[in-house]
């Protein structure tokens, strides 16, 4: 039998070696923890710092969605909305409620209550969704989309069409990368959890996963709610890196931006919704430093690229694959163990016919 | 009840181009099962085509509106052969992403070619009759009468033609219906030839009712359409026209009755609830789904 390693020769044996030291992941995340603390500590350029912040939103943002359109196969155009509702629900709490002293520290509990928040709302989309997939979902999210906006429009009390303005300035690169580790990390474990090969076995038929026994109301409610709840999060840190919304910010051009993110990274995949929201928000970035007075031309380039992707690369940067680190060892681990058990049968019939 | 038949009127014509739109859309849809994001963009493009026309060639109404038609129409058999046809047979979401790159080109370019919102030169004229406290103006009527005589005009092409039934046949099975003779690719850029000029058409009509035109234009409205083809049950023609019909009469009668900036919230809360009641929409069937 040959050994693992030996699998793949060049560099793809290296990645793989590299892959399979499974403590690199931990270490990573807390170097990136350390860096991220040094950044804001030591007033690194604000402008690129903006930036790592909103590619964590970003992030949070794509995999939350990926959840859904990606695990469960939906197509929901709606993300905006639940990033809407979290956005507002932070930018009060922080400017009419809290004591403005006190907001640093009460920020956390800010961000988990706009998530809780948006995750009731998360609700009125999960419910249609019991009797209606596909293309009917899809408006029934862009109808909430719509709704959303408007209310807030309609609503004086929050600033109507005019926003709020003035929210401080909590978000900053500590607080965001440790909401992105969470979001990956929750959502990681919930896709390799029970409920989570549930929201799988719905993208494959859903009938054929009722039939073999998948509640898959439970499994959708906890799939959307999950999701909202993540969009509310990143709306919330959003709104207080950007510290001025209004209903225009969260129209469909931002929950069209967030489709890409996913459909470029690939869907299906947590490497793949950090790849895709990170090369998008740098690709625009580098467009703006590139293309200088011609700032129009970077809605021209983005377009292409995402076409010839979609042509060329159909399934996104990762679509359906994982990075090993991601993918919890029991599960990485069982085929191999499968195949060995099978093996060792097949063995010891052999042996048994030998006799 | 004058002021409502005055708000009917306008209900017709702002139904007429939703449903002018939705047709495109649904004939897509129903053979590609792919939803055509670009449509929307592609009716602004009409709205430009028709500027052109008419400000920069001076053209009088009819051949500005064949003008648009045409090219609009072959810009979106352009669009299919080099964006959606090599996607024929990848998953769907990723000829649906396609299409919104497709849209968001065209936004720009347009963005780029005419960065300020331009008033396009009306052409139809603008007659107004009063028959019993109710203005008629000539505008509005040509406009419907219009929509209705194209849309009967595709009724008949997909309903009595042999290059409907071909349309209609490959909605049905992709796999057979090649395999019986039939041109495939011929067929799917004949109806996206349809598809997109109705939606030019719309175009025109739009700018001629509403003459400011500007590059995201089509975002909204094509979104509107796109609900009113569902409402009518995707892929189905007349049901495009009906949801059409429908989503403008809603909209006219919030604005007519309430403030008007409650129009989308109480058009999409009316949606919601009929999808809750009609999952597939007034016309569409649920098909049976094998597992």
């Amino acid at each position: 039998m040959t050994s693992k390693t030996n699998r793949f020769q060049g560099p793809r044996a290296s990645w793989e070696a590299l892959m399979a030291k499974r403590w690199l992941l931990p270490v990573i995340i807390a170097l990136g923890f350390i860096l991220s603390l040094a950044l804001h500590l030591g007033s690194f350029n604000a402008y690129y710092q903006l930036t790592l912040i909103y590619i964590c939103i970003n992030v949070i943002l794509t995999v939350s969605l990926n959840l859904v359109n990606g695990y469960m196969g939906e197509f929901s155009v709606g993300h905006a909305g639940f990033m809407a509702v979290g956005a507002y629900t932070g930018a009060l709490l922080s400017t009419r409620v809290w004591p403005v002293e006190l907001n640093p520290f009460l920020f956390p509990v800010t961000i988990i209550i706009a998530g809780l928040v948006t995750a009731l709302f998360g609700l009125i989309v999960a419910v249609p969704s019991f009797k209606t997939r596909g293309d009917y979902l899809a408006i029934v999210t862009l109808a909430f989309l719509f709704i959303v906006k408007s209310a807030i429009e309609n609503i004086e009390l929050i600033g109507g069409p005019r926003g709020i303005p003035g929210i401080y300035k909590l978000s900053n690169l500590p607080w965001s990368y440790v909401w992105m580790v969470i979001a990956l990390w929750v959502t990681r474990n919930f896709v390799y959890s029970n409920y989570g090969r549930g929201v799988l076995s719905i993208r494959e038929d859903e009938i054929a996963s009722d039939l073999m026994s998948v509640r898959t109301r439970q499994v959708k409610l906890l799939a959307f709610v999950l999701s909202a709840f993540f969009a509310g999060v990143a709306g919330a840190l959003f709104a207080h890196a950007l510290q001025f919304i209004s209903p225009r910010v969260f129209d469909i051009v931002k929950s069209t931006d967030i489709l890409i993110m996913v459909y470029l990274g690939g869907i299906g995949s947590i490497a793949g919704s950090i790849l895709g929201a990170t090369v998008f928000t740098v690709l625009l970035e580098v467009l703006r430093e590139i293309l200088g007075p011609f700032q129009t031309w970077r809605y021209v380039l983005m377009p292409l690229v995402l076409i010839f992707l979609m042509i060329y690369r159909p399934r996104g940067i990762m679509g359906l694959r994982e990075f090993r680190w991601f993918i919890p060892a029991r599960d990485l681990f069982a085929s191999q163990r499968w195949r060995s058990k099978a093996e060792a049968k097949k063995k010891e019939a052999a042996d048994a016919a030998a006799v | 009840m004058t002021y409502f038949l005055q708000q009917l009127l306008n209900a017709l014509q702002l139904g007429s181009i939703y449903a002018l739109i939705a047709l495109g859309y649904s004939m897509v849809y129903g053979i590609l099962t792919m939803i055509n994001f670009a449509h929307g963009d592609l009716f602004m493009v009409g709205a430009f085509f028709c500027f052109i026309a008419a400000a920069v060639f001076k053209l009088p109404f009819i051949p500005t509106l064949l003008f648009s038609m045409v090219g609009v129409g072959l810009l979106g058999v352009g669009i299919e052969r080099l964006a959606y046809r090599p996607l024929r047979n990848a998953p769907r979401v990723s000829a649906i992403i396609t299409a919104l790159a497709v849209g968001i080109l065209l936004e720009t370019v347009m963005l780029i070619i005419y960065p300020y919102p331009l008033s396009v030169p009306v052409l139809l004229p603008n007659i107004t009759w009063t028959i019993g406290g109710v203005t008629i103006s000539s505008l509005k009527v040509i406009i419907i009468a219009m929509a209705v005589l194209l849309m009967l005009l595709l009724d008949f092409i997909v309903r009595r033609t042999m290059v409907g039934m071909a349309m209609r046949a490959i909605s049905w099975d992709k796999t057979i219906v090649p395999l019986m003779g039939v041109p495939i690719n011929l067929v799917i850029s004949l109806t996206f030839l349809l598809g997109t000029s109705l939606g030019a058409a719309a175009g025109v009509m739009y700018s001629q009712a509403f003459p400011v035109i500007d590059p995201y234009m089509g975002v909204l409205i094509g979104w509107k359409a796109f609900i009113a083809a569902v409402v009518g049950g995707i892929g189905n023609v007349r049901g495009a026209m009906i949801g059409g019909f429908i989503l403008g009469g809603v909209e006219i009668m919030v604005v007519a009755f309430f403030p008007s900036t409650y129009r989308d919230f109480v058009a999409f809360s009316l949606l919601l609830i009929l999808l809750i009641f009609r999952p597939y929409g007034i016309l569409g069937k649920p098909r049976p789904q094998k597992v």
